[in-house]
């Protein structure tokens, strides 16, 4: 049994895109340029970058909802591509974008994805319960539609949607992206406490700096589809001589974190391996 | 198996509480069906010809439910599309026959439904006496029909993962040439030359075609119901179509989710 959560070894993604009147046009958007990292179980990673540097590319591969171009991963020692239907019943994924059917209330939703992951009704409606107390919830908001609750309580109800069948990998892009300060400290405690009572390997892909500081132990820079630098939080600011994360990022990436979505960060286009701290 | 009937569960609990939440638009689209049903058949009804009704009853019955099942699985993923939880269906560990499944259980519940409430509704209109006809057979021509009527909805269902907004025009216009090839209100006879061969391939055709057998209105004039193994040809060919359809339709989607995959194309629309 592999003994690490997520590993991704030289992995590439492109997509081709037509552009002009007649599409004729074609262009190469490179997403993801030979990514590798690991992550223990058990271990939270935070993966930082500005919108565009191909976060949500890599969760998509991880999700198995994107076929890879070249490279390998295994998830909890499976592989992908190859065991997709193995690594799905472990995986629980939340984006930044809560998607949802919104006239259904949150109840039926989450029936509906528990149903999907072959649950019983009264566990997974228990189970749900639980989770969205724990993210701080209330009860009576159970039966209301989804369209009629905030960003925030629609995002607590992904969260709880991701982790109704407990998986043992969370992978989480940009999950407390929109939520107001509250709401935010509910989920990283939340997430925290998972972590050490569940054992859940996380990998937490965000822009926000403070975040993925208090919750991962260590964290990769990725800038223009490549991992431009990874390490401890205090490994990165000494070895970009930073007081802060921000600055570590902008010394290491060559870019701000807030930039980004054409893929060309200046640190990116370097074919050097990225610098471990 | 508890797990894929709990996983294919999943499908018509959603579209069931779908359906409920929506509720107002059902009733207008079935309203809209049923006056328009009405305005079809009362043209033999003003023609004083009980045959012309009847095969205009048959028609109309017939297409609302063929159609309305066909259209529904096609746009089932589309509707997933425009809400963003396509993504999450996909990643879930359910196969795409038992999700593909889930979707067809309940548009045929909801289209056997709503066909229903359609001949409760012509019934204030129209006078139907089908005392000479076999009903009993026409359901099972309804039932086997349907079978090809998912397959074409499952390859359909795959146009708006190649497209969302392309794919859910494609399938209108797929629709309305089964409506114009299968003589739906009409003999295929009276179709130009080159467009015979089309309601040939079409499974509306072989449903049309059995059904009136079965109601007693195939011939010049009206008789009594033939008896199921009259229709034999025709059930054959359905139940083909059915078979080939079915598996074929499973194999088109998985193409083009294999497509998207690689391309890029799962990410929400809408």
């Amino acid at each position: 049994m592999s003994h690490q959560g997520i590993e991704v070894r030289r992995l590439h993604k492109h997509f081709s895109k037509r552009r002009g009147l007649l599409r004729r046009r074609g262009a190469t958007v490179h997403a993801l340029k030979d990514i590798s990292f690991s992550v223990g179980r058990g271990e939270t990673y935070g993966l930082l970058g500005p919108n565009g540097s191909g976060k949500s590319t890599l969760i998509r591969v991880l999700s198995t909802l994107l076929v890879p171009d070249a490279g390998e991963v295994r998830l909890l020692g499976h592989r992908l591509p190859g065991e997709e239907q193995a690594v799905r019943s472990k995986i629980g994924r939340v984006s930044a974008d809560a998607a949802f059917y919104k006239k259904l209330s949150a109840r039926e939703n989450l029936l509906y994805s528990a149903y999907l992951y072959g649950m019983e009704k009264a566990p997974a409606e228990r189970r749900a319960l639980e989770i969205l107390e724990a993210l701080g919830l209330e009860g009576e908001k159970f039966t209301d539609p989804l369209e009629e609750m905030s960003r925030g309580m629609q995002q607590k109800v992904a969260i709880t949607r991701a982790l109704l069948v407990n998986p043992p990998l969370l992978l989480l892009d940009e999950p407390t992206t929109g939520l107001d300060p509250k709401s935010r400290r509910d989920v990283q405690t939340f997430l925290e406490n998972l972590r050490s009572e569940h054992g859940t390997t996380i990998l937490l892909t965000s822009h926000d700096m403070a975040e993925t500081e208090r919750l991962c132990p260590r964290i990769g820079f990725i800038a223009g589809g490549r991992l431009v630098a990874e390490g401890t939080a205090d490994e990165l600011k000494r070895l970009s001589n930073s007081a802060s994360l921000d600055d570590a990022f902008i010394s290491l990436a060559g870019e701000k974190l807030g930039e980004g979505g054409n893929g060309k960060a200046k640190g990116a286009e370097r074919d050097a391996e990225p610098v471990e701290a | 198996m508890e797990q894929i009937l709990r996983q294919t569960w999943a499908f018509v609990f959603r579209d069931y509480h779908l359906t409920r939440r929506y509720m107002s638009w059902v009733v207008v689209f079935t309203f809209y069906a049923v006056v328009n049903s009405a305005t079809i058949a009362l043209i033999g009804v003003a023609a004083g010809d009980r045959r012309l009704t009847l095969t205009l009853l048959v028609g109309v019955l017939l297409w609302n439910f063929l159609s309305v099942l066909f259209q529904e699985i096609a746009n089932s993923i589309t509707y997933e599309r425009w809400e963003g939880t396509l993504e999450y269906t996909f990643m879930a560990p359910v196969s795409r026959l038992t999700h593909l499944a889930g979707v067809s259980l309940y548009n045929l519940v909801y289209s056997v439904a709503r066909s229903l409430v359609i001949i409760g509704g012509l019934m204030l209109f129209i006078d139907l006496d089908l005392s000479r006809a076999n009903l009993w057979g026409a359901l099972v021509v309804l039932m086997v029909s349907s079978m090809a009527f998912m397959g074409l909805g499952l390859m359909a269902a795959a146009l708006p993962v190649l497209s969302p907004e392309r794919g859910a025009e494609a399938t209108n216009i797929f629709q309305g040439i089964l409506l114009l090839v299968s003589g739906v209100y009409y003999p295929v006879e009276v179709l130009p030359g080159w467009l015979r061969p089309l309601a040939a391939v079409s499974p509306a055709t072989y449903a049309l075609s059995a059904s009136r057998k079965l109601i007693g209105i195939e011939g010049a004039e009206m008789t009594d119901g033939v008896p199921l193994s009259a229709v034999t040809y025709e059930l054959t060919v359905l139940a083909v179509m059915g078979v080939v359809m079915i598996p074929l339709g499973l194999y088109v989607f998985g193409l083009v989710e294999r497509w998207a995959k690689r391309t890029g194309k799962l990410k929400r629309t809408g």
